[in-house]
């Protein structure tokens, strides 16, 4: 991983601005924002920035509002205080430009519609009407012909030729995941919001699943913003991290914000981060999340 | 006259449609097949056969309720079912969690009400004296029954439920699949979950008149699931279902005609006998799929004679 010990951004306050001028709009801005949910606090004063073709992971032990930020950032939930700026405008309004993949359970295994629809829903699915297949193509063959190709494209780019035509739930969790991922791409968008998108897969899909937004957040120039309940699989990988804890969070370069001190500071007790031969890390002593990061236990 | 069974299916037929309750039964059972064959693929994907079962329940007391006070049956299936399709619409999304916009742990409250609907309606059977056979007419269906007025009421009903569904069908299906990611595209997911729950009411009350209250999954669910063994593509899908449901109402009335026992055993066995032969199918289709992986979508579509 790198190393960079650059200057701490550590108790990040206010929007980043290093080295000013050259950086694009961000993609996503947050300011002293604040959200409850059903009458409770989830967190406030939550500042940070994602700027376009950056991978950035959102951390945090369970219950800390990884996932309400996140629905935050779609306009799913309102913030109470603080701005949000997503794409350019208040959250909510260019969703149709922004991929997202829930956190989900798998399909069952009885789900008999093709992975294929699937990702074609994500083309059109918000549309009104029924699509009838031999219809449209005799009708408007080229707008037929184009949504056609993008489909084999989309589905190309993440790898899912094989099985993109098996009714889903005979995928495995990691072919489902591509093709969610797949879905969640066909629009072009310019951000991607995965909530855990690695949980409940075999550490080989992770692994492969990792390598593929980052693939995609490079060649694509996507910003990728990715809840992740273990951050090993894409540690390599990541820009940026936000350690969301106690109603606070924490946002800088995954070597300074994934410390002990800085990880101390945040939960006001007792943290330690360990590293193992192979680079890995474990958070220990967290109060509230037990299994946090896998690994030797405490 | 006493109609009689040859050899020619042409006759048979003949003879069959110079009866005007036949004719009105036929025209009565394709209507009901088309609904309940579109909205039930809808319904199995979205795992809420538990919710037609009750709204099919539920129209049984309003039918006995209408003949009990002298109106005509169909404003007792109507009414009861769209009712209690607001009902159910209108309980809070949470209480109605689990799987796909299943019921969840709402089950047991929705078993409660339907067997206080059955026992409900079993009393209005009972204030009316005089009407015994009635009984089991709204529950196991009849043929002999259908008037013309019914016939337009059922295609009344049919039509603008078949035009919602088609103005509905793709962002229902994401909502039926992915409700949180359709949330997030802007697709309505508990306006158009609504919406579907009243279609569910107007297919369950129609079918209900020709099936009876307790077989309507005959057409509601067998045709469906049949089709989901058979297909994972949607289009097909409802295209299949529909033909199912049409092929084992018009087998299940002519036969029903023919011979003294009732519609709905037909009607059912003929549904059945489809679903075991689709199900031994699908069997015997993924066990040479898996042996030939990978491509295994694309053999098997070919098998059935489909563009892969």
């Amino acid at each position: 991983m790198s190393g960079n010990p650059g200057q701490l951004r550590v108790d990040a306050v206010g929007p980043v601005s290093d080295s000013a001028a050259a950086l694009p709009a961000p993609a996503v801005e947050l300011t002293d924002v604040a959200a409850r949910l059903g009458g409770h606090r989830v967190f406030s004063y939550v500042t940070l920035t994602v700027r376009p073709g950056e991978f950035v992971a959102l951390l945090g032990p369970n219950g800390a509002g990884k996932s309400t930020l996140l629905k935050v950032i779609l306009g799913l939930v309102g913030h109470t205080t603080g701005t949000v700026t997503v794409l350019g405008a208040p959250a909510g309004r260019r969703n149709r430009a922004i991929g997202y993949l829930p956190q989900r359970h798998a399909f069952d295994a009885d789900t008999r519609i093709r992975g294929i629809d699937i990702v074609r829903l994500g083309l059109d699915g918000h549309r009104w009407g029924t699509p009838v297949p031999l219809l449209s193509r005799l009708l408007r063959p080229a707008h037929h012909r184009q949504a056609g190709q993008r489909l084999a494209e989309v589905i190309d780019l993440v790898g899912a030729g094989a099985y993109a035509r098996r009714p889903i739930g005979q995928c495995s969790g990691g072919e489902q995941q591509r093709l969610l991922i797949a879905q969640a791409l066909i629009r072009r968008p310019e951000l991607l919001i995965l909530d855990e998108p690695l949980d409940s897969l075999d550490v080989p899909s992770q692994a492969g699943i990792s390598a593929l937004i980052q693939d995609i957040c490079r060649t694509q120039r996507v910003a990728v913003l990715m809840v992740a309940h273990d951050v090993n699989p894409i540690l390599p990988y990541l820009d940026q991290v936000i350690y969301l804890a106690r109603g606070g969070a924490v946002m800088g370069r995954p070597a300074e914000v994934i410390t002990s001190d800085t990880l101390t500071t945040l939960y006001g007790t007792p943290v330690d981060v360990l590293r193992d031969r192979a680079g890995r890390l474990v958070v220990v002593g967290q109060p509230d999340a037990p299994a946090h990061h896998p690994g030797p236990s405490r | 006259m006493q109609p009689h069974l040859s050899w020619d299916l042409v006759e048979d037929v003949r003879q069959m449609l110079a009866f005007p309750f036949m004719v009105n039964a036929l025209r009565a059972g394709t209507l009901v097949a088309v609904v309940a064959g579109a909205i039930g693929w809808v319904m199995v994907l979205r795992r809420q056969s538990f919710a037609g079962h009750t709204l099919a329940v539920v129209g049984f007391p309003g039918a006995a309720a209408a003949i009990w006070l002298g109106v005509a049956t169909g404003w007792g299936y109507y009414g009861a079912c769209i009712a209690s399709a607001l009902v159910i619409a209108a309980l809070p999304p949470s209480a109605r969690r689990g799987g796909l916009g299943g019921f969840g742990e709402e089950s047991a409250v929705i078993g409660t009400v339907q067997a206080f609907a059955l026992a409900c309606g079993f009393l209005f059977v009972s204030l009316y004296h005089g009407f015994l056979s009635g009984l089991t007419n709204l529950l196991f269906g009849t043929i002999s029954g259908v008037t013309g007025t019914q016939v337009q009421v059922l295609l009344l009903a049919a039509l603008p439920c078949l035009v919602v569904l088609a103005v509905l069908g793709r962002p229902l299906l994401f909502a039926s699949i992915d409700p949180d990611l359709a949330g997030a595209r802007g697709v309505p997911v508990r306006l158009v979950g609504a919406l579907f729950l009243l279609m569910l009411a107007v297919a369950a009350a129609g079918t209900s008149q020709i099936t009876g209250s307790l077989l309507v999954f005959a057409l509601l669910v067998t045709p469906a699931a049949t089709a989901h063994r058979l297909t994972a593509r949607p289009a097909l899908g409802v295209g299949l279902s529909v033909g199912f449901a049409l092929v084992a109402s018009w087998v299940g009335m002519t036969v029903a005609f023919y011979s003294p026992y009732p519609i709905g055993f037909w009607v059912t066995t003929v549904t059945f006998a489809g679903y075991l032969l689709a199900t031994g199918w699908r069997l015997a289709a993924d066990r040479v799929g898996q042996r030939r992986r990978p491509g295994s979508a694309v053999a098997s579509a070919a098998a059935r004679g489909m563009p892969a």
